[in-house]
Formats: structure tokens, sequence, C-alpha cells
């Protein structure tokens, strides 16, 4: 049997919901980008209902600890195929036992959540760390990124509480979604970039005048901060791995 | 301020700042609450890495590298012909704040040459200080050194903007320091370390009488001693460290393999690799101190003063100690558990949490994170092959280091990763 959901999270909850009504005995859970139609397997779709979503929720809330719904939610955010499967199962096998079943690492799906949890934290604390802000002309800091997973509701207190006087955009290229505080609150924005702008740095012209200065500032502190008696090339790569270079200021060439 | 000197100037104070191998932003507890810029994040945040695989999370700079001293490890001593800077007050608070909002780094490391003499330089230290936090409403991490023979006013002050602060002890003994640098000693480290120490003790037994009591070096204080240049055992600097971690509540001690930078002939000649693996094994020994549970003399004693090469300390300790082995994963104490090869914090932590659920078998340690092939020498689990043989220590390091042999040559320098 396949449950298809539209990829929300209230979808995924949904289908818990639908799961303990029906009881249909093993199902896989697709998303529906995900789903591709068998010839001999009886599909389900899962139709959104804010209501079941809710109570299933609030009684994860009431099941397992903090920490874990944290776990729970980074783990949909991974975006990947298969820890929709993971949730689903996870949620089921929680119901299912006395509270407290969560530390049972010995559970395959624990175990799977507790991985993509680590997974997803991690690249939360890297946007936390190589975000680099450019400050624009009109006083704007802005940073854009394409992160492995959806991070951005992760990270948006930290720059919230951080930056609290400053106002700045920080905008998800790959998912085509942003936050922009405005001194006051944080909100979701998308914006249209014309075929003309280059999206990673917008004109030089468009930046603050001392934003060269700056830029030029830690890239040769970069350089003075470093030992050349210990270099250790391995060590440095395997910390910022290459693929996050084109965030920082201090790889840009020149 | 002009472009090309500013460039000069941070690109002197900078490279003489970046022995102190201390870069940690964590500890710190402030918040953004008046609405300016920046907090602490409790465990810190690295920022980049420099290509030495070192992290950076401050912008550690000296206020100047002129100094009146003349200590032989040290780039800025007097003696030494190198070009010499000095930054003013603003330069530095411009500095720090445009860096920090642009999200470059978590704070300042604001150190210094002793200029005139120890107040003169410690009041503008304090300046940089005041003006961040009061002018500029600046929340974000300052790590501030104390300097040695600076009146206590000016050092509490000090303590209420800064959130860690540190001095180096620089050589693991006495000896070692009066060799290299005479007109220093352990004393006029331990008078501050211990005067700031009293301090943050008095605050927090305030705060919890009072209520609005200010924050006082809330990250605590830290350390630094540096390693290979004169010819202490490992013995000697993991009990000073041990001491001081003690007497002082260290918050950290850094070890770092000194990188020659004089021609001095009671010092390594110049072009001396520093020694990196050692500073690893001491770093290793240091954790095993801290969050392990080890005693230093477990690890270094008289019969071992020096920390083994080709194997962690934790490895090291296991196999002399085969009377402790093996440990059964379903039974023994958490403490025990820590102790065995191949398990770190985290994955003991799931196996005291998972095995209540029932008992562990050997695919389930691995999925927690268990290097299976090292602790396997060590540990029974449910479905543990049965030994015919009774294994000496010294055949399971044969064991281990050919299975991880490429492994140990190429160790990461400053990398924990052998846990
Ligand atoms: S007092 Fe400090 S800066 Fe001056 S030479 Fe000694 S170690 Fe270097």
């Amino acid at each position: 049997m396949i449950y298809v959901f539209d990829g929300s999270l209230p979808g995924l909850l949904t289908a818990v919901f639908e799961w303990f009504e029906r009881k249909p005995g093993l199902v896989v859970l697709k998303s529906k980008d995900a789903f591709q139609p068998e010839a001999f397997t009886e599909v389900f779709f899962v139709n959104n209902d804010a209501e079941k979503a809710d109570r299933v929720w609030t009684g994860l809330q009431k099941k397992i600890k903090k920490e874990w719904l944290r776990k729970f939610y980074c783990s949909y955010l991974s975006e990947i195929p298969e820890a929709y499967q993971h949730l689903f199962q996870f949620t089921i096998y929680i119901f299912q036992n006395e509270k407290g079943a969560e530390a049972n690492y010995g559970n395959n799906d624990v175990m799977a959540l507790s991985k993509y949890a680590k997974s997803v934290e991690r690249e939360k604390h890297r946007m936390e760390a190589f975000i680099r802000f450019q400050k624009t002309g009109d006083g704007m800091f802005y940073a854009s990124i394409d992160p492995d997973f959806n991070v951005l509701p992760l990270i948006t207190n930290h720059f919230k509480n951080r930056y609290a006087d400053q106002q700045w955009i920080i905008y998800d290229l790959k998912r085509k979604y942003g936050l922009h505080y405005d001194l006051n609150t944080v909100e979701e924005i998308s914006i249209d970039f014309s075929a003309d702008v280059n999206k990673k740095n917008p004109a030089a012209i468009l930046m603050d005048e001392k934003e060269e200065l700056y830029s030029l500032l830690w890239k040769d502190y970069f350089k003075s901060a470093n030992i050349v008696a210990r270099k250790n090339t391995k060590l440095h790569v395997k910390h910022v791995p290459k693929r996050y270079w084109k965030y920082l200021t201090e790889k840009q060439l020149g | 301020m002009s472009f090309d000197r500013i460039r000069e100037k941070l690109n002197i104070l900078a490279d003489a700042a970046k022995y102190d191998v201390s870069c940690s932003s964590s500890g710190g507890t402030r918040k953004n609450n008046n609405k300016g810029l920046g907090d602490s994040h409790s465990s810190g945040i690295c920022h980049t890495y420099t290509e030495d695989g070192r992290c950076v999370s401050l912008l550690k700079i000296l206020l100047t590298n002129h100094c009146i001293y003349d200590c032989l490890f040290c780039v800025s001593r007097k003696s030494n012909d190198v070009k010499r800077a000095a930054f003013t007050v603003d330069e530095v608070v411009e500095l720090t704040m445009n860096f920090y909002r642009r999200n470059y780094i978590e704070g300042l490391f604001l150190s210094s040459g002793i200029f005139k003499n120890a107040d003169f330089t410690m009041e503008r230290l304090l300046l940089v200080c005041k003006k961040l936090r009061l002018e500029q409403n600046y929340n974000g991490y300052i790590h501030l050194k104390t300097i040695p023979g600076a009146s206590d006013e000016l050092i509490k002050e000090a303590g209420l903007y800064a959130d860690r602060m540190s001095i180096n002890l620089e050589m693991p003994t006495e000896a070692g320091l009066k060799l290299l640098a005479p007109e220093k000693s352990h004393a006029d480290v331990i008078k501050p370390l211990d005067f700031v120490q009293k301090n943050i003790a008095q605050f927090s037994a305030d705060k919890k009488l009072i209520k609005h009591v200010p924050k006082f070096v809330p990250a605590g204080q830290s350390t630094q001693m540096v390693i290979g240049a004169t010819p202490e055992s490992d013995k000697d600097i993991m009990y000073t460290a041990n001491a001081f971690y003690k007497n002082f509540s260290l918050k950290r001690v850094y070890y770092s393999g000194y990188v020659p930078i004089s021609d001095d002939t009671r010092m390594p000649v110049l072009g001396t690799q520093p020694p990196l693996l050692r500073e690893n094994r001491l770093y290793q020994t240091d954790w095993l101190m801290r969050f392990y549970g080890f005693k230093v003399q477990e690890i270094l004693n008289d019969a071992n003063p020096n920390l083994d090469i080709d194997i962690d300390p934790k490895l090291s300790w296991a196999i002399r100690n085969m009377q402790h082995f093996p440990i059964d994963i379903n039974k023994a104490d958490y403490k025990m558990i820590l102790r065995i090869p191949g398990i770190g914090v985290m994955s003991a932590q799931k196996i005291v949490q998972a095995r209540k659920f029932g008992k562990l078998r050997i695919d389930q340690l691995k999925k927690m994170g268990v290097a299976y092939n090292r602790a396997k020498h060590f540990i029974t689990c449910v479905d543990s092959p049965y030994q015919l043989k009774d294994y000496q220590g010294t055949q399971i390091k044969a064991f281990i280091l050919a299975e991880s042999h490429s492994k140990y040559l190429k160790t990461d320098s400053n990398q924990l990763i052998l846990f």
C-alpha cells in the first residue's frame, strides 16, 4: 500500500492520522514529487486536513521530549524522500508504545531520525557560520545561500537575535525564497531576479562604499592568521568542504 | 582611516597575534537585550578555518606589537627586528563592528605587547571594551588578555566587559620560563588569574542573593602553554595543566606546538617542524581529563612520563589496563563504557539509553556511531563472537595499528578524531 502526500508537514501528519483510522498494515509513504504509479500496488492519496494534522502533532508533543520534536522537524526539513518514510513509521511507533520510546536507539526509525537531524543541524550550524553579508548602498546586509537542506526556518531566530540593529536579507537560491528582517520582524520574501542580475554578487555599484575595504581587510586577516609551518590542507577542507567556498569572502580571489 | 595604512597595521598585528592558539568563542552568555549588535552562542561558532585547519572565530589582534620585554619565544620581543605598529582604540572598535556585522566573526580577541608599562597597556585594552559595550551597544564576544602587573582596579573593571580573560603561562614549568624569559615568572601569571577567579566566584555568589548583578567574565579564564620549546615531559605539562584547571577553575588550557621564530641557541632551530602530533596527544589527554573521567595520574605517571605517539592516550590506557576488559556493554556503568576505546561520549550515552529497551547487538552499536573495529577488542554484547584466545594488550595494539595504519601516520594535527 502506498500513501501519497503533498510533501508538506501537515500532509505528513495527516497521513499518520489516516493510517490509524484505517490500520492498513505496512505502508510506504511518498511525496507526490517522488511518486510513480505502480501497477499492482494500491494507492491512497492523503488529503491535507489541518485538524487531523493538529491532533497528531499535539499527540506527539505529549509523548516525546522537546528535543525529539526538534529532531522530528529537522528530519522533515531534510527533504530526503526516505526521511518521510522514517518519520511516518517513527510517529506510529511512538503512538503504539509507552512514553519514552524515542530513547530506543536500537530502533531503526529512531536511529534514522537521529541521523537526519544531525545532518540538518550541521547544515544549519554551517549556515550560521559561513553566511557572509555584503552591505549594499541602501544599508541592507545581503547574503544568498543554497543549502543542502531547507534550513532557513531553523536559522531565523539566530540571525534575528544577533543582528537586531541592521536590516538583512538571507536568500535561498535553490528553494527560491528568503528572509527579510526590517528591524522589527522577519518575513518571508521571494525575489524576482531578472536574467541580467548576478545573483551571488549584486553589481558592485550597488554596494556600500566601504564594502570593498572590509572584504579586503577580512581577506588580509584570513591570510595573516595562517601559520605556514602548520599547513594542513586536508584538515582545512574537512572543516570547510569545497562546496561552501563560494559563500566565503575570504576564499574569493582578488 | 587610510586604506593602505590600515591594511598594513592589520597585517602586522594579526600576524603577531596568531601564535596564541585559543580562538574559542564558547561559554558566553550575553544576550542582545538592548536591540544592539550581537550575542553569544553558547558553544561558539567557527566562521572559517585557516589553511592549517584551525578555527577562526574571533578577530584576533594585538593592540600593538611594541613591547618593552624580550621573551625569547615571542615574535614581538624587543630585540626582534620586525615592523612595529599600533592600532588606535577607534580603529579596533570600527574593525570589530564591521567584521561582526558581516558575520565574519563571533567577536574580538584583543591582546597587546607591553608598551610603557602594564597599567598604560591595560587601560587602553579596557577602553576598547568600554567603547564597544557602552557606545556601540555591542554584545558580541570579547576575549581579553589580562596584562600581568596591571592594577587590580583595571583588571576588575575589564572583567565587567569581557566574556573571557586569559593569561598565558607560556612555559609549562617555572624552570622553562626562566630559561627563555628571565624577567618573568609563573607567579606573575598566578596572581591575576587568582584575582579574577576570586571575583568570578564573588559575583556568582552575589547573583544568588541579589537579582541584578552585572556579568563578570561569564565565559571564564583560559591559559596557554608553548610545547616543545623547552624540554619538559608530557607528564610535566599535563600535571601543570591539571593543577591550573583545579586551582583556578580554568575553562581551557591550550597547548601550542612551538613554531620556531628565533635563532637563539636555547631554542629549537629555525625550520624545525612544530610538534603537531604531540600537541594533538596532549589535547586528547586534556579531553580525557575533562570529559571522560580520567585522572591525569592514570594516563601519565613516573612509569609513563610521555604519551605514546603511535596510539592515542585512551587506547594506551586500555592496553595497559587489560584487567578491566572485556566490558559488557549491556551491563557496565556509564563511567566504564566511556573508557572503552572506540566509544565516545555521544555513543556511550546512546548505549545506556537504548539498552533499557533490550540487549544490544553489534549492528546496533555500529549504527550508534561506535568504532566497532576498535571497540570489539574491549567489549562483549549479545552476539559477540566467542573468543578462543585471551589476547595480550600488545597483540591488540598490533591488530589495531595494522587495521588503521595509514590513518595514524597521517594524523590530522589538531583533530580529536581518534576516540
Ligand atoms: S611581554 Fe608578551 S608581547 Fe612582550 S615579548 Fe613577552 S610575550 Fe611577547
